[in-house]
């Protein structure tokens, strides 16, 4: 058969000759190795004070985001909800009333907005469903939990924290 | 024996006693620092600076743990086996020269609890004594992965002891004496009858088989077989809890401490160093003394680094194979190596 590539290694196996029966040059070599890496530097992190710096196009925890002027940017169009292939949106839609326009963009909001961490993969194609950019995978990890009822988050985790006065 | 005379001794025993269990304890700790650092990691370093609280830490989880009995396991037998483990382990301090002599005042003060003229003798029957620990533990718990742990640390031992053993003979051969005592003193200076004074030098494949059964008598990797997890869980200690695991790990790791005595005594000078009488007369025999003490706790620690070196570096045998080395390879090499002594000392040496 024709090879994929010049990386092939045509293995043999032939007994060992007495050096490498002796086992002993083979243990030498195994401790060089390892007393090499007893002098290099650590490659841990400690994590709870020290963190990993993400890649730029890291996906981390949801957040809904506020425009210039402090309105939550979602309507509430079901988008990313349609999008989601693990079906980990869910929301309802509620009528903006009058005196509330300074909290919501549009007519139409999100009264209730559930993401099930849980199911999310973190795939970001709610991101890129949104006509409002809304919703962005610009957080942190998740954090752990002990319940699986704490793992759907609501809006009060979800949205961003209001414009400062 | 002198009221002062039997002080000195049980101060010593004591003091003996106590370094075991401190070093014990830290090579708990330095076993797992020098593994993450064999691994690229930090390792313990959340109790205390560095993690030096670690084996404290550890000491007291293992108190408070809860102790399990097996239903079905025999309670006296239970308990016996790790004691007789850890009781084993620590005896065999006794017969180790730790130095020279310290003269206070009128006082000579001999750094060795007993030097009986059978003491490579003595160690033998402490260490092969030590494998009832294992056995009536893995016995006694009524499990048949502690069963076959048990056998298989008994039949290791056995036949690990046979070549070295044999591979002492040799050394005996040179030393003409089994005391501990003279075999350091014998080696003491730097040069003599065209020979470097340690013993290693004259008994390079002697010290390699010595070193090689040292690893399988303590149980530790490459041959620790009794407690291979991925076969046997746990091996013999499989159904032990808290502080009686505990005296199990401990009693290994005391093992290594003093085998690491016994070879840098028989093979490595034990307290001697080049040039000892050089500083004995520029600084006064108690200071080279006090730092023949201190080389020699230099040696041990080295060789317990080398026991912690090979254990990260090579992977445990199958138990075929490590009964090959035994029985194949390690006592026919002891018995050439007695008898190319025997030629050397007939033919060369006179």
């Amino acid at each position: 058969m024709e090879p994929l590539s010049n990386k092939r290694k045509v293995l043999e196996s032939k007994p060992l000759n007495l050096l490498e029966r002796a086992y002993l040059p083979a243990i030498a070599k195994g401790l060089s190795i390892t007393i090499k890496h007893f002098f290099k530097k650590p490659v841990t992190i400690s994590y709870p004070e020290e963190k990993r710096e993400f890649s730029e196009n890291f996906r981390g925890m949801h957040s809904l985001k506020r425009d210039e002027n402090g309105k939550e940017r979602c309507t509430a169009c079901g988008l990313c909800a349609l999008s989601c292939p693990a079906e980990a949106i869910t929301m309802t839609a509620a009528e903006r009333q009058k005196g509330e326009e300074h909290l919501y963009r549009e007519e139409k909001y999100a009264a209730v907005y559930e993401i099930n961490m849980l199911r999310c993969i973190f795939c970001g194609l709610c991101e890129e469903a949104c006509p409002k950019e809304a919703i962005y995978l610009d957080g942190d990890i998740v954090p752990s939990d002990y319940l699986r009822k704490d793992f759907i988050y609501g809006k009060d985790k979800l949205v961003e924290a209001p414009l400062n006065q | 024996m002198e009221v002062t005379d039997i002080l000195i001794k049980f101060t010593l025993i004591v003091i003996i006693f106590a370094i075991s269990l401190v070093v014990a304890m830290y090579s708990t700790y330095a076993e797992r620092k020098l593994a993450a650092f064999f691994q690229d990691r930090v390792g313990p370093n959340r109790a205390g600076p560095w993690g030096i609280l670690q084996p404290l830490a550890d000491g007291g989880k293992m108190f408070l743990k809860e102790e399990i009995i097996p239903k079905n396991a025999t309670p006296f037998l239970f308990i016996v086996g790790p004691s007789l483990a850890i009781f084993t382990a620590c005896i065999g301090s006794a017969v180790i020269p730790w130095g020279q002599q310290l003269t206070i005042g009128s006082t000579v003060i001999d750094l060795q609890v007993t030097d009986i003229n059978v003491g490579i003798l003595y160690i033998f029957g402490v260490v092969s004594l030590g494998v009832y620990g294992i056995m009536i533990g893995g016995w006694a718990s009524n499990n048949k992965y502690s069963l076959l742990g048990a056998i298989r640390a008994a039949s290791q031992n056995i036949s690990y002891e046979i070549s070295m053993g044999l591979s002492i003979i040799a050394l005996i051969m040179v030393t003409g004496t089994m005391s501990l005592g003279d075999i350091a003193s014998q080696q003491h200076g730097f040069w003599a009858d065209g020979w470097f004074s340690w013993n290693f030098f004259k008994q390079p494949l002697g010290f390699l088989l010595f070193i090689v059964c040292a690893f399988a008598e303590t149980n530790r990797s490459p041959f620790d077989l009794p407690e291979c997890e991925t076969e046997l869980v746990g091996g013999y200690h499989t159904e032990y809890s808290s502080m009686k695991l505990g005296f199990y790990l401990f009693a290994e790791y005391i093992n290594m401490f003093i085998s690491s005595a016994v070879m840098a005594t028989l093979y490595f000078g034990g307290y001697n160093y080049p040039f000892m009488d050089l500083v004995s007369s520029a600084a006064g025999t108690n200071v080279a003394a006090i730092l023949g003490v201190v080389l020699l706790f230099g040696k041990i620690f080295g060789f317990i680094f080398f026991f912690m070196w090979i254990r990260w570096t090579i992977p445990r045998f199958r138990y075929d194979q490590l009964m090959d080395l035994g029985w194949k390879t390690l006592i026919p090499l002891a018995i050439a190596n007695i008898i190319i002594t025997g030629l050397w000392m007939t033919f060369i040496r006179g």
